[in-house]
C-alpha cells in the first residue's frame, strides 16, 4: 500500500495492556455460600476477592450454614473437622491417612482448626471477618438469605454491617442476571 | 518478545504489554505508563508504587494487593480508588513490574 500516510510514532501508539475489557463487558460473578466450615468458607472468599481485583462485579449470597460467615457471633470462630474427609493428611505428610475415628475425639476439632488457621495466616491470608471487610471495601456485595434468617430467627442487627440486606432467592436471581454462578 | 515505544524509548514488553526488565523503569517512565492507562500520578499514587519497587527489589516478586495494603497501611478501598478496577495489575504496570502471582 502506498496510500498510507506516515504517522508520527508517539505515546498513543504504544502497546498498552487492555485493563478494562472485562469491566466494560459487564462480567458478573455470583457465589452462593452455604457452608459454615472454615475450609469451606475460604474458596468463596479467595475467588470473590480475586474477581474484584479483576474488575468483575461480585455478589456473595449467604444461606443455611453459610450464615455463620456473616453472623457476628460465629464468623470469627469457624471450625475445621476432617470427619468425613478421607483426603485429610497431617501437614506435608502426603499419603499418611488420619484415622476417621480420631476426628471425633474431644479436642480434635479445636486442634485441626488451630492448625488450619495457622497455615492460612502463614500465607498472610486474612481471617474470615477481615476478609469479608476487604471484599466489601473492594466493592463486593454481601447478601443474606431470607429463608435462612427466618429459620434461624436472625435479623440484620445479628449480621455484620457489610451485609447489604436480607433478600429472597428471587431477589438474588434478579440481582445476578447474567452472572456466572458458583455454589459452595 | 514484542517491543513498544514509550517516551521515545524502545522497551521490551511481554505479550500483555508489561515491561520485561524492571531495570528499564524510571519515575518519569512511571508517569508515562500511568498516563497510558488513564491515571495521573499524584503523591498518593506514588506511595504504593514506590513500595512496589522496593518490595520487588527485596523479595524478588511483585507484592499482591493484600501485601501492599498491610505493608504500607493504605487500605484496600483507597487502592481501588487510586487504581480503579484492577489495582494490583495496574500498580504493577505503572511500577514496571510483572503482574503479582499470589492469590490474595
Amino acid at each position: 500500500m502506498t496510500t498510507d500516510v506516515p504517522t508520527r510514532v508517539d505515546e498513543e501508539t504504544s502497546f498498552v495492556p487492555s485493563f478494562d475489557d472485562e469491566a466494560e463487558s459487564g462480567r458478573k460473578l455470583a457465589i452462593i455460600c452455604s457452608k459454615g466450615n472454615l475450609d469451606m468458607a475460604y474458596p468463596a472468599l479467595i475467588l470473590g476477592n480475586a474477581a474484584l481485583g479483576e474488575g468483575i462485579e461480585v455478589h456473595l449470597f449467604f444461606t443455611f450454614w453459610g450464615f455463620d460467615m456473616i453472623n457476628k457471633k460465629t464468623q470469627g470462630d469457624l471450625q475445621f473437622s476432617y470427619l468425613g474427609n478421607t483426603a485429610m493428611h497431617p501437614p506435608g505428610m502426603f499419603g499418611v491417612h488420619m484415622p476417621q475415628g480420631m476426628a471425633g475425639l474431644p479436642g480434635m476439632t479445636a486442634a485441626t482448626t488451630k492448625m488450619m488457621k495457622k497455615q492460612i495466616a502463614d500465607l498472610d491470608v486474612p481471617e474470615v471477618p477481615e476478609f469479608l471487610e476487604i471484599i466489601h471495601a473492594s466493592g463486593g456485595h454481601l447478601w443474606a438469605c431470607r429463608m435462612s434468617a427466618d429459620m434461624m430467627k436472625l435479623h440484620e442487627e445479628d449480621l455484620i454491617d457489610e451485609v447489604e440486606g436480607i433478600i429472597s432467592a428471587s431477589d438474588f436471581m434478579e440481582l445476578t442476571d447474567g452472572a456466572q454462578l458458583l455454589f459452595i | 518478545m514484542p517491543t513498544t515505544t514509550i517516551s521515545g524509548r524502545t522497551l521490551e514488553v511481554n505479550e500483555e504489554g508489561f515491561l520485561v526488565h524492571p531495570e528499564d523503569w524510571t519515575e518519569d517512565l512511571g508517569v508515562e505508563l500511568a498516563r497510558l492507562i488513564g491515571i495521573e500520578m499524584t503523591e498518593a499514587h506514588w506511595e504504593p508504587i514506590r513500595f512496589l519497587r522496593t518490595d520487588h527489589a527485596a523479595m524478588g516478586e511483585t507484592p499482591t494487593l493484600r501485601r501492599v495494603s498491610t505493608q504500607t497501611g493504605i487500605d484496600v478501598k483507597t487502592l481501588f480508588g487510586l487504581f480503579p478496577k484492577k489495582p494490583a495489575k495496574k500498580m504493577a504496570y505503572v511500577a514496571g513490574l510483572p503482574k503479582p502471582k499470589g492469590c490474595v
